[in-house]
């Protein structure tokens, strides 16, 4: 999964969710690892950020479970178009994303949903003008004694607030009423396990409760 | 709302749900074959049409679907007398009459044009 919770939900209408980027997630090691030259020295280091893919997969999720949860999870929702994605900086370990999805049209073949990317970046971690970690700025900043209290790291200056980063519009759409009319098993698969498990630990689904029988469930 | 308005405003969602440069978006234009459309993209324009024009469409009002897979609709490769009447029926707004004089399947794409889509946002305006 790449999200980690769902914070809010207004059935039909909106959806958050938060995912917090981990060092401990692998493909951060490689994305991207560090240049090293022939003669051994580091060229460029490591540039630990998650990739953009990544977070258009994780506005994905949060708008596929917003348009799922409208027909109760009986459709087999499916991402069909990223229409437009733009980001405008990147997310390092350490800071947290927030991703809202907003139905703006639903259908019995699908629905548009439009996506706003926030990020919090206590950590300062990763800017656009390069990579230069907290540490290493506390670190410079008490090699030249300058006090603690210098100007702010975060542009709004809310440190640990989420300014918006992104937005990004997604088409999805129901697999069994796609217009080829070509028939898919009839357990819907789109919503794994997962999801399931994300949906309980979020209370959207009740324990006990599967995909399709949210009765129990409640909003988070 | 004028016809030339409306061809702007579906200029407009196209050249949005394509992304095709306005110049490409002419009334002859065919949404499939000249501007690249595929079959999800007539969901993105069907819901952007929707707000723009603020009307539903139902599945399939733009475009009917299944035709080519029909046994009925279509046989031998080309497009049945009653494919080309069950057309004419439930997307008055399409011309058929290049289809009507080459039937085959692979024409069905060329027939959705623009023009026929300023004129099913007309003929909805009208009937609302």
């Amino acid at each position: 999964m790449w999200i980690d919770r769902v914070v809010e939900l207004i059935p039909r209408e909106r959806l958050v969710a938060i995912k917090n980027v981990s060092l401990a997630e692998e493909h951060l090691h490689d994305h991207f690892e560090a240049v090293v030259g022939d003669d051994g020295s580091v060229v460029r280091s490591a540039l630990p950020i998650m990739p953009a893919s990544l977070i258009i997969e994780g506005m994905a999720q949060t708008g596929g479970i917003l348009v799922g949860h409208a027909e109760d999870f009986r459709e087999k929702v499916i991402l069909a178009k990223v229409s437009k994605a733009e980001l405008s900086r990147e997310a390092g370990p350490g800071c947290q994303l927030r991703y809202t999805a907003e139905i703006k049209s639903f259908s019995p073949a699908g629905a548009s949903v439009s996506g706003t990317v926030e990020l919090s970046d206590p950590a300062g971690c990763v800017k656009n003008d390069g990579c230069r970690g907290d540490a290493q700025l506390l670190h410079e900043k008490e090699s030249v004694e300058k006090p603690k209290t210098a100007s702010p790291r975060h542009p709004s200056g809310e440190s640990g607030g989420f300014e918006v980063i992104g937005t990004i519009e997604l088409i999805f759409s129901h697999l069994d009423r796609n217009m080829a009319g070509v028939e898919y098993p009839e357990h819907n698969f789109v919503f794994g396990e997962g999801f399931k498990t994300l949906l309980r630990t979020s209370g959207v689904l009740g324990e006990g409760s599967g995909i399709g029988d949210r009765g129990s469930g409640k909003e988070p | 709302m004028q016809r030339d308005e409306i061809f702007e405003k579906v200029k407009g969602v196209l050249v949005e749900a394509l992304a095709v440069d306005d110049d490409e978006v002419t009334p002859d234009a065919t949404i499939f074959n000249d501007l690249g459309a595929e079959s999800i993209d007539m969901l993105d324009i069907g819901f952007q049409l929707e707000q723009a024009f603020g009307f539903k469409i139902e599945q399939g009002e733009m475009f009917p679907e299944g035709v080519t897979s029909d046994p009925e609709m279509v046989a031998d490769g080309k497009v049945t007398d009653k494919g080309i009447a069950m057309l004419k029926e439930r997307a008055p707004h399409i011309k058929v009459a290049a289809l009507e004089a080459d039937p085959r399947l692979e024409k069905v794409r060329d027939i959705f044009t623009v023009d026929a889509l300023v004129t099913f946002v007309e003929n909805k305006l009208n009937a609302a």
